[in-house]
């Protein structure tokens, strides 16, 4: 038998219960809509935390002041950290590493003209920059003079430019931040939101000296509450953190036994679990997707099933005239297929159409990906020769002659 | 006769048993009996007399429980189900009492149905079918679907079916039960036709004496036997 007499018979028995097919379809269309939404949207969230961390910058540490210690955050003798710029310097010479900043965070308002804004202010150095593979958006970050003469100059981000100086170009502008006068030198380029949601852009950076002094009134000069670090690679991440527990825990003076008073922290490892986790939801979104799919395929056979037993008979008069065991096999498998291929068609469809539309409403980059559709595509084929063989075995396992007696 | 051909149809010792709550059910009980190519034979018998059983062995839609069955020169019971299958469409034609055409195709596509198992292209069995359907006086029918026709005209498309794909034999039973007395005669002149003029083997079933006189041989059946087997000759004698 040819194969377009198939596809002929298969469409015609399909047409003939309009109402019937579509519905059994249904399950189809919404399992294959549900994949190819879940996948897009999951994949949105990837691209975000992808976005995310390499806005964060690459092969990052991040030390801080106090340790984890089985009991909780000990914190370091009173409320001084730690950590010493110092000890910034001397980690920037071990061998795996490329920068080290130490950081003074801290919160402050900020007044230009008559706005005035509420932002986290950085006290750091100009190795700050490069641990973050942060760019400038206009002028230029400031120097380790700068750090050294405890100059009072400011580097802003995108949201802080945006909302004290609106059009106005913010460079060689007086801000104020806490009251003391600063020079804006430089605007940073736009990251966006950090794996923590938190807006990166809404912040300002002063050398750590002048932090110290002018903002945060420090009576403990020199200590930073953390210190950001590079690494050359990820490979080398791992020696890297030995040397600079060895390095801290020589320089602290820490004895063999003793805790130390600093928590060295994998900042890439953290990123990929984040990176992991997303991608492990948006599998799972899949699978719960792929269960509905799965679902679908079982309406189908449910329906072919009924539909062979209600056409017995039919099968009984091909069976007489010459049909073959394999072209009632295929008649059968045919029928179950085009259901569910039609059905992925529809539900590609719409699940394409619910991704943009999400995309739109809630400004996920969601992303139907080529892989998501021929995956889509080749379940629903799978699902159809799957959950259409049996009945189609049932129905080319008919004798023909008890076929004909049914009624 | 100029030669004696070896028999289209030849049967020895054929039994059917039918397993029922209480033990088997004897419904043939040794058919012996061959039919020649160009036959028109009909066969008679009570109600449960095996008649249906016989034809259906015979039509290769059902196999014996014993004894041989060779059709032109081949045994039957060495066939694989796709052998049987390709059998009936080539050499057999059916004819059944209750028409068992299929309700949602037209006249047209019912007729070309045995035509695409025969692996015929669209076009090519459509034009088949609609040549069978105006051998059969329903050319201008052939867009109608069972139900709007009447059960002459079902019965009618039934043997332009049958005839589809050019059979040696048909088979046919009760080919007249649902049908009055005019369009049985119709059905049955033109079945003696085929007969006479295309040298189709026919065997059929009836009930009526009127109907088996179209036949040139009768075979009576009882209890699962054979129990009278007389050419048309003797009929008339
Ligand atoms: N599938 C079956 N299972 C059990 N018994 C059967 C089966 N088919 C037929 N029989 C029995 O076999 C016997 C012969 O049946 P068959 O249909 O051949 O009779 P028939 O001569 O065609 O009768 P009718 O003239 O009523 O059509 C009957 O007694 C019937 O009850
Ligand atoms: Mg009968």
């Amino acid at each position: 038998m040819i194969f377009t007499s198939l596809l002929e018979t298969a469409w015609h028995a399909l047409t003939t219960h309009r109402m019937r097919s579509f519905l059994t379809m249904l399950g189809m269309v919404i399992g294959v809509a549900a994949v190819i939404l879940m996948l897009a949207i999951g994949q949105g969230a990837q691209v975000m935390v992808r976005g995310a961390i390499e806005s964060m910058g690459s092969n990052l540490f991040i030390i801080m002041s106090g340790a984890v210690s089985s009991g909780g955050a000990r914190v370091a003798t009173g409320d001084a950290p730690s950590l010493t710029f110092d000890d910034a310097d001397a980690i920037r010479e071990l061998p795996d590493i490329v920068a080290s900043a130490p950081v003074s965070p801290g919160g402050a308002q900020l007044i230009y003209g008559g706005v005035n804004w509420n932002t986290s202010v950085y006290g750091t150095t100009p190795d700050y920059a490069v641990v973050r593979n942060w760019s400038m958006a206009s002028g230029s970050f400031f120097s380790d003079a700068d750090v050294r003469r405890g100059a009072r100059v400011a580097v802003i981000g995108a949201v802080v430019a945006r909302e004290l100086f609106g059009d106005e170009d913010p460079v060689g502008k007086i801000i104020r931040i806490k009251q003391a006068p600063f020079e804006v030198i430089g605007v940073l380029a736009s990251k966006g939101q950090s794996l923590d949601g938190r807006d990166q852009d809404d912040t300002v950076l002063v050398p750590i000296s002048s932090a110290q002094q002018k903002i945060f009134s420090n009576t403990l000069r020199n200590r930073a509450r953390f210190i950001m670090v590079q690494a050359v690679s990820e490979k080398r991440m791992a020696a890297a953190e030995t040397a600079i527990n060895d390095l801290l825990r020589s320089r602290h003076r820490i004895g063999v036994g003793q805790d130390d008073d600093f928590t060295v922290r994998n900042l890439t490892a953290l990123a990929e679990t984040a990176a992991s986790t997303t991608r492990i939801m948006s599998l799972l979104l899949g699978a719960i997707a792929a269960i509905s799919l799965v679902v679908g395929g079982i309406g189908i056979m449910n329906i072919m099933l009924v539909s062979v037993t209600e056409r017995t008979r039919e099968i009984g008069i091909r069976m007489a005239i010459g049909a073959r065991r394999r072209d009632v096999l295929w008649q059968f498998l045919i029928e179950a297929l085009t259901l569910s291929l039609i059905g992925c068609g529809i539900g590609l469809l719409l699940g394409i159409g619910g991704a943009w539309l999400v995309g739109r409403l809630a400004g996920l980059p969601v992303a139907v990906t080529a892989a998501s559709v021929l995956l889509a595509v080749g379940v629903s084929f799978l699902i159809g020769v799957f959950f259409g063989f049996y009945p189609a075995r049932r129905a080319a396992g008919l004798d023909p002659i008890d076929a004909l007696r049914s009624q | 006769m100029a030669k004696p051909a070896a028999p289209l149809i030849e049967v020895v010792d054929l039994e059917k048993d039918y397993p029922t709550g209480a033990g088997v059910f004897q419904a043939l009980r040794g058919v012996s009996l061959s039919i020649a190519e160009g036959e028109f034979v009909a066969i008679m018998g009570a109600s449960g007399s095996g008649k249906s059983t016989f034809m259906n062995l015979l039509g290769c839609l059902d196999r014996p429980t014993r004894g041989s069955y060779h059709l032109d020169g081949q045994d039957v019971s060495r066939l694989s189900s796709d052998q049987l299958a390709a059998l009936r469409n080539r050499e057999i034609g059916f004819v059944f009492q209750g028409f068992n055409l299929l309700p949602k195709l037209t006249a047209l596509d019912n007729v070309a149905l045995p035509l695409m198992y025969a692996g015929m292209g669209r076009e090519a069995r459509r034009r088949q079918a609609q040549a069978m359907l105006e051998r059969v006086g329903l050319g201008e029918r052939s867009h109608h679907t069972p139900l709007q026709l009447s059960g002459g005209q079902q019965q009618r498309v039934a043997i332009a079916r049958a005839l589809a794909t050019r059979p040696r034999i048909i088979f046919a039973d009760e080919p007249t039960g649902n049908l009055d007395s005019e369009t049985s005669r119709q059905v049955m002149g033109f079945f003696s036709q085929l007969n006479r003029e295309e040298g189709i083997t026919l065997v059929l079933v009836t009930h009526e004496a009127d109907i088996a006189a179209y036949a040139r041989r009768r075979i009576r059946f009882q209890d699962g036997r054979v129990i009278e087997d007389v050419a048309q000759a003797e009929l008339a004698a």
